[in-house]
């Protein structure tokens, strides 16, 4: 079974800063980590490479930088990893960060499974996964929290829900973004974090990728961001106090005016 | 205190450090509460190959030494010296094996114990043989090719939880300490049982119980170097373990220290942060001096033991002694700067008094620590002697 893991080097913090000139995040100051939806998926795939046996491909678009999410994603039991990097690449929407994954995997050719976290923490679109599958022309399972039965054609998955879970078969290959209640990621081991040290990460350009350079970067994003903000924390609400019977006409009267 | 650790060392106690704060920490005080042994952490520990790191690679170890073994229980410590007691007791029960076994022995128990899929534990105490080690009873008589041992040890760290036992017996009555053997029995063996479980002060999530043999027969294969040798092969294993112990008192220290700076930046007591008051800048001065003064000497002590060197029974006792003199004193003044809180067991510092105590007792009570320095302090000046 040959796995590919899709992951994406973000910064380690909840409160995402946007600068309100470029709309782009501020890296500058913050520590990068693995999205942490992505160590889900990191940890699916090495378990699944314990059930079935294989090779597990981590796979990450963005800066060199990024180079380290690789090295830890093979200290949590990846295989391999690739950068795909290029500042062709830069200013790419989920569209084209998509299209760009989906001309890297396409060149590794041999795949049973792609996992990706169900979104990124600092972008929040949950696309790409998505976006890739479409690229790719093969099916895709979102929110997946646990994989039932998996062989070398079919899988078998639970797809969670608002009210509960789908139970969903599949041909092989196909993709799923998995949510954070499919496992609990693993510690990275002392040898694998040896292997991820002299581990020699492969580095693809657009080029090697093969990619039509008009589907790149800024220039081939559809996506035109206007406005980017924090919006505005809620005001408390109002309280009434008083006699019952006072404050429920008061508060009839108040539905009244706002007309609902 | 830069302690010029090598990348490895460096690598391995950062692993140590995220596996205390992220899986250890949460737990500690539950495991303190319950006793009951933390066999989810023991398998992340397993998981993290650091089980091996003092293990030789040829059996399945990262191949390092007391010095790693030491960086790595402190960490583990700094979070629950309870917990961290199961990873170091199967240090203690291993170094029998490590420092004296065949290499048939070493290639038959090592690997399990690197993978940590083993824990080991050492059984030398008895009812009446605390400090005065030399007058256990427990028995070990050869019959063909094996041993049949009798005896009851007790308060044995890891007893019950360990598949590995090293036990210290007696196969020469007549010869006083030179008739001490030292065996490996696994658990299960016929004729071995475990006594109830120890209710303890600290550590309490560490397994203490009675290791109970009753004409257990033990293969001959497993007998450790050979008969005689049973006190030289404890002796040596209490000069390396002791580091250990050293180890986890420091790590229990600052664990208490840790505690107890934050609480003094944020307790407001006469309208100001009690950290802004001499006189507990004082103590956590005094108290940071003294944990960094423990670590250096647990970490020379740790070299020097894996330098090589021959006589180390003296520098090894007084990291024992220093060190965990220093939890005490560290745990006991952290309990002191949170007041009223530091008593109540919602907060976590008294439990770091209860687990600093322990280690002024066992592996050699710091009264037998003394003996032992004094001791070749006075054959080094008697050499001296023209």
């Amino acid at each position: 079974m040959n796995i590919i893991v899709c992951i994406k080097q973000v910064p380690n913090t909840t409160d995402v800063r946007i600068d309100p000139a470029t709309n782009t995040l501020i890296r500058d100051g913050v520590e990068s980590v693995i999205n942490p939806f992505d160590t889900y998926a990191i940890e699916e795939a090495a378990r699944l490479k314990e059930r079935c046996g294989g090779k597990v491909t981590a796979i990450t678009m963005g800066p060199p930088q990024a180079e380290s999410a690789l090295k830890e994603a093979i200290s949590l039991g990846c295989d391999e990893g690739i950068l795909v990097s290029d500042r062709k690449f830069a200013g790419s929407d989920t569209w084209a960060t998509s299209y760009t994954l989906a001309a890297a995997i396409r060149k590794i050719t041999d795949f049973d499974v792609i996992l990706c976290g169900k979104q990124a923490s600092d972008g929040d679109t949950a696309q790409v996964g998505p976006g890739i599958s479409a690229h790719l022309n093969i099916p895709q399972v979102t929110y997946v929290k646990r994989i039932v039965e998996i062989s070398a054609g079919a899988a078998k998955v639970e797809r969670m829900t608002e009210e509960g879970y789908d139970i969903v078969e599949t041909p092989l290959p196909c993709l799923f973004t998995v949510v954070k209640e499919i496992n609990t990621p693993r510690m990275p081991s002392f040898k694998g974090m040896m292997r991820a040290k002299s581990a020699k990460i492969l580095k693809w350009t657009a080029d090697d990728i093969e990619a039509d350079p008009a589907a790149l970067g800024l220039d081939g994003s559809p996506t035109r961001v206007v406005k980017i903000f924090t919006p505005e924390a809620r005001k408390g609400g109002e309280t009434l106090s008083g006699a019952t019977d006072d404050v429920s006409k008061e508060l009839v009267e108040l539905l009244k005016d706002l007309v609902i | 205190m830069d302690y010029l650790l090598t990348e490895q060392q460096v690598m391995m106690r950062d692993l140590a450090r995220k596996i205390a704060d992220e899986k250890i920490k949460p737990v500690a005080a539950h495991y303190d509460e319950t006793e009951e042994f933390a066999w989810p952490i023991m398998k992340i520990i397993a998981d993290s190959d650091l089980f091996g790191v003092y293990i030789p690679e040829q059996y399945g170890g990262l191949g390092g030494g007391v010095m790693d073994m030491c960086l790595i229980t402190e960490e583990f410590s700094r979070a629950c010296g309870g917990i961290a007691l199961g990873y170091a007791g199967t240090g203690l029960g291993t170094f029998p094996i490590l420092l004296y076994g065949s290499d048939e022995q070493k290639q038959r128990f090592l690997p399990d114990i690197a993978k940590g899929k083993r824990l080991a534990a050492f059984c030398i105490t008895e009812a009446g043989a605390g400090s005065d080690a030399g007058s256990i009873k427990t028995t070990a008589v050869k019959d063909g090719d094996q041993y049949i041992l009798n005896g009851t040890k007790q308060w044995i760290t890891n007893a019950g939880e360990a598949e590995v036992y090293t036990v210290i017996a007696i196969t020469d009555k007549t010869k006083g300490s030179r008739g001490a053997s030292a065996f490996i029995v696994e658990k299960g063996a016929k004729g071995m049982e475990f006594g109830k479980k120890e209710k303890k002060m600290g550590i309490r999530a560490s397994a203490t119980r009675e290791v109970i043999f009753t004409d257990c027969r033990v293969p001959a294969a497993n007998l450790i170097s050979k008969e005689g040798m049973g006190f030289i092969v404890a002796m040596k294993t209490l000069d390396n373990s002791r580091p250990g112990v050293a180890a986890q008192a420091v790590g229990i220290a600052q664990g208490a220290l840790d505690h107890a700076v934050e609480y003094a930046r944020t307790r407001v007591q006469f309208g100001a942060p009690i950290s802004s008051f001499q006189a507990i800048q004082h103590m956590l001065a005094d108290m940071g001096t003294q944990v960094e003064a423990a670590r250096a000497l647990a970490y020379a002590t740790a070299r020097m033991v894996d330098s090589g060197a021959k006589s180390i029974s003296k520098e090894s006792a007084m990291s024992k002694l220093f060190a965990s003199d220093v939890a005490m004193k560290v745990a006991n003044d952290a309990v002191q700067i949170f007041g009223g809180y530091g008593y109540m067991r919602d907060y976590p510092v008294e439990k770091y008094l209860r687990d600093a105590k322990i280690t002024q007792i066992y592996e050699g009570t710091n009264q037998i620590q003394r003996n032992v320095i004094a001791g070749h302090m006075i054959k080094e000046s008697l050499k001296k002697q023209p």
